[in-house]
């Protein structure tokens, strides 16, 4: 794949992926929703460590163990704000983040 | 056009369509589906520049982890017929601007940097490779972020486990 496509257009995959995931942050008021598209981002971002990584530095694999660790974190992340949400669900009768402002005041 | 970069193009085209319809999606089960088909062609991307050990941990930690927690989430908070009710067109329109004169942004430096290519041949990211790195307390060795990240790992756990139990004072 490295010899036939260039940097840019995988670049250019990334940024789009990343800026879709930014869209979907600030437009969706659910709060698993909100989620799914930060997912998106940190996606986005990961490939773009790997893909310089590899056309780069081709004799280096630190990309790789950055994008291994931004995986792990992404776990934690993901699993603490899902057990917010149902937390919050089980108090509120509701994910929507125009009702959450309890702790606001 | 060779064989490697149409696997690429389709592949980049149907993870770009997914993540499109995860983000506008009205209902939230398909949303998670349609993540779930972004992810996938991630570690599809990670299979073309030869790093299957990172494939293997997105495909088992991303669509295996992440997406079943979401589904279980969604199943536990949203009713299952429910829709989404729509972005007003104002909202729409303002956020898909930002995110519009981002990307435009980005791709315009993107198009006029001129990048660097490696020259060398590229380095075997193989099993026994990344153990040594993992474990490594030599020079360009992890072991320091690997042992933190265990503790982040131990700890989101735990607090996971704390926050989403039943209060047993309130029941």
């Amino acid at each position: 794949m490295m010899e036939h496509v260039p940097i840019s257009h995988v670049l250019m995959v990334t940024s789009t992926m990343f800026f879709i995931g930014a869209y979907g942050f600030l437009t969706r008021r659910n709060l698993v929703t909100m989620l799914i598209g930060v997912e998106l981002m940190l996606n986005a971002v990961n490939i773009n460590f790997v893909i310089f990584d590899r056309y780069l530095y081709p004799d280096q694999i630190e990309g790789h163990f950055f994008a291994l660790f931004i995986i792990a974190i992404a776990a934690a992340e993901a699993a603490v704000a899902i057990a917010i949400f149902i937390n919050l669900y089980r108090n509120i009768r509701s994910i929507d983040v125009e009702k959450v402002d309890n702790m606001k005041y | 056009m060779a064989t490697s970069a149409i696997i690429f193009y389709t592949i980049s085209g149907v993870m770009i369509l997914f993540s499109l319809l995860a983000v506008t999606s009205r209902r939230i089960l398909r949303a998670a589906i349609y993540l779930l088909f972004a992810l996938a062609g991630t570690a599809a991307l990670y299979f073309m520049v030869d790093y299957q050990f990172l494939a293997a941990v997105q495909l088992i930690v991303y669509a295996g982890g992440i997406v079943v927690l979401i589904i279980f989430s969604v199943l536990l908070t949203t009713h299952i017929n429910e829709k989404l009710e729509k972005p007003t067109w104002g909202k729409v329109f303002i956020t898909a601007t930002l995110a519009l004169g981002g990307l435009v942004l980005t791709l315009f430096i993107l198009t006029n940097h001129e990048f660097v290519l490696g020259t060398k041949p590229s380095a075997e990211a193989t099993v026994s490779v990344i153990g040594e790195r993992l474990l490594g307390y030599q020079a360009g060795g992890y072991v320091l972020p690997f042992e933190v990240i265990s503790i982040l790992l131990l700890a989101a756990m735990i607090g996971a486990i704390v926050i989403a139990k039943r209060n047993a004072t309130k029941s």
